[in-house]
């Protein structure tokens, strides 16, 4: 392999802070055996991002020499322990960092031979994405299928099954189309949200960061660039606030404040919250992070919170919002990996850490193990090393607490041997309790906490169950004849986007694709017809919008949606449910001025004379996009000539076809 | 980026936070190991951080070999001062004195080895349970499988096939009496990101960092500084060059590198181009390939 080690002629890299806070992180695990190349894989990710060191590379140059190998062994760079490079196996997940000006990646490493399902567990507990690597010649394997159910269990929002050694395979196309079909067809069953393939040869290079010119009739992205476009933050639950209190910050009588991570969800000051367990009513008087106040807390920020009642608080409590309640049960039912040589004990007592919450359980029932590989359940005494099983959890106080998939922090929870102190399990909380009788004496919903009016948001379907069909967006696809994709053309009241939007459908209509309009008015009229304009409401009704976007997306659509969708979070949260490189954000740029000299439908006139509250543009902001696929000037431009720009975006993107003629 | 989503050094930050926070939760009597280095500069910031307006509720512990850099001694007082942190210092000289540790002799002698008894002994005298320290998994091949919160035997000593596994950010320090933990809040930082982070910050570090003139020699391709403790045999002749430390660690096997970088912004331009790791200009990485595992087993960090 050719050697490029870092020049000292690279770019310098701009350190403003503004350029600073652009670069973002993707968490992503790899699981695969040795045998399919993965260590090689990331060897090379670091290799050609010129993330290897001289000294480094010098080392793993000694250590093959002294093994006698013949060409350096990339794999030794992530083969850290003695033991296991005597061995060569890998025994444990490894953490490895690259970076791209974009992005940073942190890799979780995950072994191949033993401990599988252990390691993988822990690995993708934290991965925003997975990829499973697949040796081409050998096809789709048992352990690859694996690989896909626990990414699928742990809920990682995005796959990537990278089809490896397509140079062992002549570059074979046929080669590559059976095993997307083979795996799509697997995949099928399983609860993912996105797959994509890429053909590559990680030995060689071919697809890893540069295109590969051996594989023609590929046309899509390598894997540095669906890493560095694969959209973060999917998984992150921004609705349901849920604060867990970690440590009480006390250094005088006129400060107490409440540190913790925000676990998901949103908060303001001014905002009505309880205190659970004790039920206890309250407003946020401050977010504080170190010397300033804040002026929002979001999903992963570690603020510290004070509120405007002296409420007796400590570490475990959790401070939620009146109207978003969690779920509470000292029963629950949930999905384990045990992670302990010493097998479960039916009888025994565990500590269960919930949150930032450590509370006694026993396993009341252990319903059925699960065979990782086939996915049959299995009766079963016990659960062994490595092993998934259902159980009931039963606990000595309330846990409060969402489903895993809706929420990742407080759908988790760990096993902790009270005897030996060690992690044992790491659990998924898949609802309440599911025995007979717990369902006959009934249980205390946490709708009867006796605080809640419920606004509505609380009430999540809890027992519906993703269903797939049959006939997958692929089939779809494949016979349309063009991509499916979600067009969402943003800007304000009057800047032209449902005319461009009509005539983009019309065009794609005549040309014989799939298009369909989603207009804001429109669905103001029936299916949002609840909602006002206030900016929760502005945000549901784009959330529903976006949701109905994807359902006809999986239908093989190109989605029209016309919205003036003022908030870039909302905007990003549609974007957060669809493949990269199928949504596109289409700002339709013009002048506010124009705008109400147009005033199509006599709006502005009546918000600037103050009949309408919370309007775009004079009551309300427009966050201009920063980085839409596409921005379209209508203010200067014919919508004729808009519409044909964006036509041509979508033939430029491989989302339609040239037409020929 | 808009306001639900963080870049990667505010993800840092706030998993750094949530860890210090579950250490003053979690355990009695923590500490953080100060060596005053940029690592340990950036914890006691993200400390303050974490707990401000509160002060850190823990003490400081600097381990002093006795060669530590003139400046660094200095840069630690005057910091402690500002930070209004609770300092405890204890001495390499110390433990030699009490016989405790053995002296290396011959110019390739080093403290570097010794501080891990005076370290231990440190921990026990005061009942620490968990020491804070700057390891960051990007350093070395055997700490890219270090947990968060590493487990360490009654004699201080870490076991890699023992070690507890760590999901979600759900951190088990439950412990037998005697035990204890290591935690490395900057596990997933790189040296780029540590970097930047102090750039974003503000954060003022010693000069040894930035470039200056400095009388060196050369020793097995490492540029040692000239002082009292590190000083050239035959045919190391003395040179006046223009360097900066990447690290800032006991004197007799910190390597200087050759650099033009006298501020933040060509730092961080150097780091993101270099040709090699930070710790490649340290000696004692060199002595066996798999010698930072070895030292890791005897309760080194």
């Amino acid at each position: 392999m050719s050697v490029q080690l870092r020049e000292m002629n690279e770019p310098v890299v701009e350190t403003t802070p503004e350029s600073l806070e652009s670069i973002d992180l993707l968490r992503f695990t790899t699981a695969g055996s040795v045998d399919d190349g993965k260590s090689t894989l990331i060897g090379r990710l670091l290799y050609d991002t010129k993330s290897i060191f001289e000294d480094q590379y010098a080392a793993i140059e000694r250590a093959s020499e002294l093994r006698g190998d013949e060409t350096i062994d990339l794999a030794l760079l992530t083969d850290g322990l003695r033991a296991e490079r005597e061995q060569k196996i890998t025994i444990d997940v490894a953490y490895r960092y690259f970076a791209t000006p974009k992005r940073k990646f942190i890799i979780a490493d995950t072994p191949g031979h033993i401990q599988y399902t252990r390691n993988m567990v822990t690995g993708a507990s934290s991965a925003e994405a997975a990829i499973v690597l697949i040796d081409a010649r050998k096809g789709v394997l048992t352990q690859s299928k694996r690989h896909g159910f626990l990414a699928s269990l742990l809920q990682i929002p995005h796959i990537l099954v990278a089809i490896n050694k397509m140079d062992l395979v002549d570059f074979d196309e046929d080669v590559y189309e059976r095993i997307v079909e083979d795996y799509t067809e697997f995949a099928a069953k399983l609860s993912v949200h996105a797959i994509d393939y890429i053909p590559l040869s990680a030995l060689k290079g071919d697809n890893v960061v540069e295109k590969s010119s051996n594989m023609p009739w590929y046309d899509g992205q390598t894997l540095l660039h669906y890493l560095e476009n694969v959209n973060v933050g999917a998984n992150r639950n921004m609705v349901d606030f849920r604060f867990p209190v970690q440590y009480v910050v006390r250094p005088n009588q006129d400060f107490r404040g409440f540190a913790g991570q925000v676990a998901s969800g949103r908060i303001v000051p001014g905002e009505e919250v309880v205190v659970l367990p004790s039920g206890k009513r309250t407003r946020v008087k401050a977010l504080h992070f170190f010397k300033e106040e804040i002026a929002e807390a979001v999903s992963g920020d570690a603020a510290i919170m004070t509120l405007e009642d002296e409420i007796d608080i400590s570490r475990g409590d959790m401070i939620v919002r009146t109207h978003n309640l969690p779920q509470k049960s000292d029963k629950v039912d949930a999905i384990v990996c045990w992670m302990s040589e010493t097998p479960l004990n039916p009888d025994g007592n565990y500590w269960v850490q919930h949150t930032t919450r450590r509370v006694q359980g026993y396993i009341s029932e252990l319903n059925y193990k699960i065979d990782v590989d086939t996915m049959h359940r299995e009766a079963a005494e016990t659960l062994q090393l490595n092993e998934i099983g259902r159980i009931q959890l039963t606990t000595a106080r309330p846990l409060f607490y969402d489903r895993y998939q809706l929420n990742r922090a407080t759908g988790s929870f760990i096993l902790i041997d009270p005897y030996s102190n060690n992690t044992v399990a790491a659990g998924i909380i898949r609802g309440k309790s599911r025995r007979v009788a717990d369902l006959v004496t009934g249980e205390i919903d946490s709708t009867e906490i006796g605080i809640a009016e419920s606004d509505g948001d609380t009430q999540r379907s809890t027992n519906v169950v993703w269903e797939q069909g049959d006939v997958t967006r692929h089939m779809r696809e494949e016979r349309n004849g063009h991509k499916a994709a979600v067009l969402w053309l943003t800007g304000l009241s009057g800047s032209g986007k449902s005319t461009v939007a009509r005539l983009v459908e019309r065009r794609l209509f005549d040309l014989g694709f799939q298009a369909q309009l989603l207009d804001g008015d429109n669905l103001r009229h029936g299916l949002n017809g609840d909602l006002g304009f206030s900016a929760e409401a502005r945000q549901e009704n784009i959330r529903r919008t976006a949701e109905v976007a994807k359902l006809s997306f999986t239908h093989g659509n190109i989605v029209l949606c016309s919205f003036i969708s003022p908030f870039q979070r909302d905007r990003d949260f549609a974007r957060s449910l669809l493949p990269p490189n199928r949504f596109v954000e289409i700002f339709v740029q013009c002048d506010l001025e124009v705008c109400k000299r147009r005033d199509p439908k006599g709006l502005y006139e009546r918000a600037l004379r103050g009949e309408i509250k919370e309007f775009t543009g004079v009551s309300s902001p427009y966050e201009a996009p920063q980085h839409p696929e596409l921005r379209i000037d209508s203010a200067h431009n014919t919508p004729e000539v808009n519409a044909q720009l964006i036509v041509d975006y979508l033939i430029a993107q491989g989302i339609i076809p040239r037409q020929t003629g | 980026m808009n306001s639900y989503r963080r870049s990667h050094l505010r993800q840092l930050e706030s998993e750094a936070i949530y860890i210090m926070r579950e250490v003053a939760a979690q355990f009695e009597r923590p500490v953080l190991l100060f060596s005053g280095g940029k690592d340990s500069i950036v914890m006691v910031h993200l400390a303050q951080k974490a707990f401000y307006p509160a002060r850190i509720p823990f003490p400081l512990l600097h381990v002093d070999t006795g060669h530590n850099f003139p400046e660094t001694i200095a840069f630690r007082d005057r910091y402690m001062e500002e930070v209004g942190a609770r300092l405890i210092v204890r001495y390499v000289q110390d433990s030699i004195d009490q016989g405790r540790v053995q002296e290396e002799t011959g110019p390739y002698a080093s403290r570097n080895a010794l501080q891990t008894v005076t370290l231990l002994d440190a921990l026990k005298e005061f009942k620490f349970e968990a020491a804070i320290g700057g390891a960051r998994r990007d350093e070395e091949k055997a700490r890219a499988k270090e947990r968060f919160f590493s487990h360490r035997d009654r004699f201080g000593q870490w076991d890699p096939k023992n070690q507890r596994p760590e999901l979600w950010n759900l951190f088990n320090g439950r412990k037998h009496d005697g035990e204890g933990f290591r935690i490395f809040p900057l596990s997933n930082w790189t040296e780029l990101d540590v970097w930047q982070y102090v750039k974003l910050e503000n954060i003022t570090l010693p000069n040894l960092y930035f470039s200056h003139r400095r009388d060196v020699f050369e020793r097995d391709g490492v540029l040692l500084a000239v002082s009292e403790v590190t000083f050239p045999q035959f045919g190391e002749p003395i040179e006046n060059r223009v360097v900066r430390f990447r690290t800032i660690g006991d004197m007799t096997c910190t390597g200087a590198v050759e650099s033009p970088a006298a501020n933040l912004d060509s730092i961080i331009a150097e780091v993101s181009s270099a040709r090699v790791t930070e710790r490649g200009a340290r000696t004692d990485d060199k002595r066996s390939e798999a010698a930072m595992e070895d030292r890791k087993k005897q309760g080194y960090f």
